[in-house]
């Protein structure tokens, strides 16, 4: 076995440090640390921060990269190890070769059979043309008519298996968390429901495609679990990107305000009126020629991806910045109005110690609530490009690359649906838990709402 | 003329009786206002008087039942001309709110449509109320200009609101309020957002429609001039409740309670003034200029400028304070920010003990940062949210190095917030912890923790109680005497500066129209405006 670092799998965990060290920090504020306290204390922010960190958790297990050893064909007489060329990672591992069990083309859901007629052998040798049998599903089964009964005790049996993992994972945090104020409750129902979930999905795939297999023949299922990492890291990774620049431009323009203030205005104007996807695309097709012209800088065919992956974050995250920055200057226009600034500058206090004992700590609020707001809708970019053709590599599961398949395959006749659903399905839970999540950040830190919660 | 002009109640009729009144927090239950009870007559001003959150915009709101939904009025009943208001339903509410009973509010640009003309807004509700249509409708819409002063009515009509002063909105919002007769007028802080001179005759017209239209007027206000000047019986409310009643006369002479002593006492005494300080000069303005430029068209060139201080020349002396009074828009705070270095000047020279200090760079004027110091009118945004009362106080400190070593530092800050008699254990606490009053005593510790010999002073009571002001005036007082620091003290309110200040000056329009000692000024001023201004501090 041998560990592949991709420049993303470097990134993610960078960034999932940096980030629990930056709450961290910002727990010793008891103004903070109420606020959030605040976004915990409903059940919704608990169900919501649960679903958001399984998808997290996802993430990074799928981001620890390895390439298994292959074993040496007897004839070759050496001690030198191979690798596979396939990068294989944790997360493969723990869903038990899920993605491993490929057949020939389509298959609907729990389907025995493929999608379409191929020319076969009949059990005397003639040729017919029917549909043929699964390589990966079903094999176990005497007969066809079984296959409800089976999936039904597989089923039971799985539950059963992840009901003791939910008591195994739950049991120590209910002992750690009894007398905590916040609702515990909720977040360890989304924990056993989403555990369980899992168990059954890796303990059935074993025997069935849950959701099919695609074009490909590759299982659905196994694609989409796939997604979540390109989905998490993008909507991460681009909105880091975008952030440093946002604010370091926004609370320049705002503070120095004369020229500082005409440039940074100049820019976002401009920026702002080039349509966003033709940017993004240019851009996009510009390093892909990049890529084509240097084969010798990537090893694998992932790095190739994973670097087309890293430019699609950073082409995202440096043309989205504008709208934040926007809001950034125009608090800091307020704040630099305001008493304590004044009087900072009457106590000849530097402008670098102004901007970030003063200034940057009361606009932070802003950039909070924009992270999780834009997370969800850099998620949804990705899906868009992926569709108009500029998004992530083909070879990386992605729920844009899916959507983009189910183009033609909503308008054949009988449909193919489970592509789609299963993309949809995986998409919609992390927006909708994101945006669910970032409302209760809003409410909790934007002042005007607190303000109004005092005056009520 | 129409039928909602019915024959007006004899004097002293009965008009809105209150009785037992009491209002909770729906979700705790803790009373807000508890069983208050009082009855407004015709043609009498009742004024009810108290500090904020005191309870007295709740018990006018309570009454109209326009409370907020976390307010739960939970006892009492309220009666306009026998009719119990709580009983009715919301729709004859509506009709009595209005038409019976009239409110007026602290804010009138914010109460005024922006975008309709003024003439427009009160026509809509004599729409609403009677059957006045065209020509009829603007007539009666001038007559009600007419009435309560607003100069050219038949032309303002057509105004929009960022048009007129701000007096005349609110005389537009009176003639709103009157527009349907109505027998009782609710005015909340009707003066306070405006300037004294405006005020004065703002609370003269209320007086005057108070007799001729009979009236009954519930005045609510904190400041105790205003009633002095205006109402016919006052109510003192404190944490909630009617602690005092009384005629006006009988109030002022023989008040009952500790509380309205001392509120009495918070209003001015004209007689004793401040000798004068030592003739040494400390900081000296001549001829100082600020201009803003105003820019027009696509590439934004200067065409004219707004003259915010046209030539102001000044001496303060050692341990002096000189007090600038004008009133907003005069330039009184954009000539202390220009001392401070925070505001180019177009011309002139500041100097301070004899070196000029007027366009010195932000290294320069480093060491000057250490004499002049500054306090804000508004506590609650003159101090960072995210910072610590002692990291506050000690970033002056710090960043003028004062070369203390950290412990020096905090036993500093502990002996400067004891000063300012706070305890020295609310170092570590956040500024949301504090009451105004207490956060501007912080603010003056923080100036003072750099040994300033001048502190500028930008309206530091006005944002106050009127109780607490005389506290923070009187801890001001007292460190003068101790550190011998002087003040450039900037107000609008003529009527604090008798106690605290050896010189003032008027201020308007950008130039200073009087200056001269305070007994000078306050016994025996020349200019015309100055006159005007000390017309309207009420007098006890």
């Amino acid at each position: 076995m041998k560990p592949v670092l991709l420049w993303s799998d470097a990134l993610i965990f960078l960034l999932v440090i940096s980030l629990a060290l930056f709450f961290w920090r910002l727990r010793r504020d008891p103004q903070t640390r109420e606020r959030w306290a605040d976004v915990f204390s409903s059940r919704l922010g608990m169900v919501a921060f649960t679903v958001i960190a399984a998808y997290i958790l996802v993430a990074l297990l799928d981001s620890l990269h390895f390439r298994r050893a292959l074993e040496n064909p007897e004839s070759l007489a050496t001690q030198e190890v191979f690798y596979d060329n396939k990068v294989s990672s944790v997360f493969d591992v723990l869903t038990g070769g899920m993605g491993d069990r490929f057949e020939r083309t389509y298959s609907a859901p729990f389907a025995l059979l493929s999608f379409e007629k191929e020319n076969i052998k009949d059990a005397s040798g003639r040729d017919i043309r029917d549909f043929p049998p699964l390589r990966h599903a079903g094999q176990h089964l005497a007969h066809p008519d079984e296959r409800a009964a089976d999936i039904l005790a597989k089923s039971a049996k799985a539950l059963f298996w992840g009901l003791l993992l939910c008591a195994l994972v739950i049991a120590p945090q209910w002992l750690v968390l009894r007398g905590s104020p916040f609702p515990w409750a909720a977040s360890w129902i989304t924990q056993g429901v989403i555990l369980s979930a899992g168990v059954w999905m890796v303990g059935i795939s074993h025997h069935y495609h849950i959701l099919g297999t695609d074009q490909g023949g590759a299982d659905v299922l196994y694609q989409s679990l796939k997604g979540i990492r390109t989905g998490v890291l993008l909507g991460t990774l681009a909105t880091l990107v975008m952030l440093p620049i946002a604010v370091t431009l926004g609370v320049m323009a705002g503070y120095f305000k004369g020229w500082v203030d005409d440039v940074v205005q100049y820019l976002y104007t401009t920026l702002s009126s080039i349509p966003g996807i033709l940017l993004i695309a240019a851009s996009v097709l510009l390093f892909q020629v990049y890529i084509d012209l240097n084969p010798d800088f990537f090893a694998v065919g992932m790095e190739k991806a994973d670097a087309k992956f890293i430019a699609l974050c950073f082409i995202l995250g440096v043309t989205s910045w504008s709208t934040l920055c926007r809001l950034i200057r125009a608090e800091t226009l307020k704040i630099s109005q305001l008493g304590y600034v004044q009087a900072a500058h009457a106590f000849g206090v530097s402008h670098s110690r102004i901007l970030g004992r003063h200034v940057l700590p009361n606009v932070v609020h802003i950039i909070l609530i924009t992270f999780v707001l834009d997370f969800s809708a850099l998620v949804l970019a990705e899906a868009v490009l992926s569709y108009i053709g500029v998004g992530v590599d083909p070879s990386m599961g992605s729920w844009g690359n899916m959507i983009n398949g189910a183009r033609s395959e909503l308008s054949r006749e009988p449909t193919i649906w489970w592509t789609l659903t299963g993309a949809f399905f995986f998409m919609f839970i992390l927006v909708l838990a994101a945006n669910l999540f970032s409302d209760l950040v809003r409410d909790a830190f934007d002042p005007r709402t607190s303000l109004r919660r005092a005056d009520a | 003329m129409s039928e909602a002009q019915h024959s007006r109640p004899a004097p002293g009729t009965l008009c809105l009786q209150v009785r037992d009144l009491t209002v909770t927090l729906a979700d705790t239950g803790t009373a807000i206002v508890k069983g208050v009870s009082f009855e407004l007559q015709a043609g009498k001003v009742f004024a009810l008087v108290g500090e904020s959150g005191s309870g007295k915009s709740v018990t006018s709101l309570a009454a109209m039942r326009l409370l907020p939904d976390a307010l739960r009025i939970s006892g009492g009943s309220v009666e306009v001309a026998g009719q119990d208001l709580f009983g009715l339903s919301e729709a004859r509410m509506q009709e009595v709110r209005g038409r019976r009973v009239a409110m007026i509010f602290q804010n009138a640009m914010s109460a005024l449509n922006p975008v309709q003309t003024v003439g427009r807004q009160v026509a809509e509700t004599l729409l609403l109320h009677t059957r006045l249509r065209g020509a009829a409708l603007r007539d009666r819409v001038v007559t009600l200009f007419h009435e309560v002063g607003i100069p050219d009515p038949e032309q303002r009509f057509d105004f929009f609101p960022h048009q007129l002063s701000g007096g005349q909105q609110q005389r537009v919002m009176i003639a709103m309020a009157l527009a349907c007769e109505p027998d009782v007028l609710i005015a909340d802080e009707p003066t306070t957002a405006l300037d004294v001179t405006i005020q004065l005759q703002v609370l003269n017209l209320i007086r005057e429609l108070t007799r001729s239209r009979q009236l009954a007027v519930l005045l609510i206000t904190h400041d105790m001039g205003v009633v002095k000047n205006t109402a016919d019986e006052v109510a003192v409310m404190y944490r909630g409740e009617l602690i005092e009643r009384a005629s006006v006369d009988d109030f002022f002479q023989h008040p009952k309670q500790a509380y309205s002593q001392r509120l009495i006492d918070a209003l001015p005494d004209l007689t004793h003034f401040r000798e004068a300080a030592t003739e040494a000069p400390l900081l000296e303005l001549q001829e100082v200029k600020v201009h803003f430029p105003i820019r027009r068209g696509l590439l934004q060139r200067v065409v004219d400028y707004t003259r915010a201080v046209d030539g102001v020349s000044l001496t303060i002396g050692r341990g002096e304070t000189y007090a600038l009074v004008g009133e907003s828009g005069s330039g009184k705070s954009t000539l202390g920010r220009a001392v401070l270095n925070l505001e180019a000047i177009a011309g002139g020279q500041i100097r301070f003990r004899g070196d000029a200090i007027e366009g010195l760079g932000r290294n320069a004027m480093l060491p000057y940062r250490k004499q002049i110091q500054v306090i804000f009118q508004n506590p609650f945004s003159s101090m960072n949210p995210r910072m610590t009362v002692g990291d506050i106080i000690a970033e002056g400190m710090i960043s003028l190095g004062l070369g203390l070593s950290e412990e020096a530092r905090r036993a500093r800050i502990q002996a400067l917030l004891q000063r300012v008699q706070l305890g020295a254990e609310h170092a570590n606490r956040f500024p949301h912890e504090f009451s105004g009053g207490q956060l501007q005593r912080i603010a003056i510790a923080r100036a003072l923790a750099v040994d300033p010999e001048l502190i500028i002073c930008d309206e530091p009571t006005s944002a106050l109680d009127v109780s607490i002001r005389a506290e923070v005036l009187e801890l001001l007082a007292e460190l003068q005497r101790e550190f011998g620091v002087s003040y450039l003290f900037i107000t609008h309110d003529l009527s604090i500066v008798p106690g605290l200040a050896h010189k003032v000056g008027v201020m308007q329009r950008g130039k200073l129209v009087e200056q001269g000692t305070a007994e000078q000024i306050l016994t025996a001023p020349a200019h015309p405006y100055t006159q005007e201004l000390l017309a309207a501090v009420p007098r006890l």
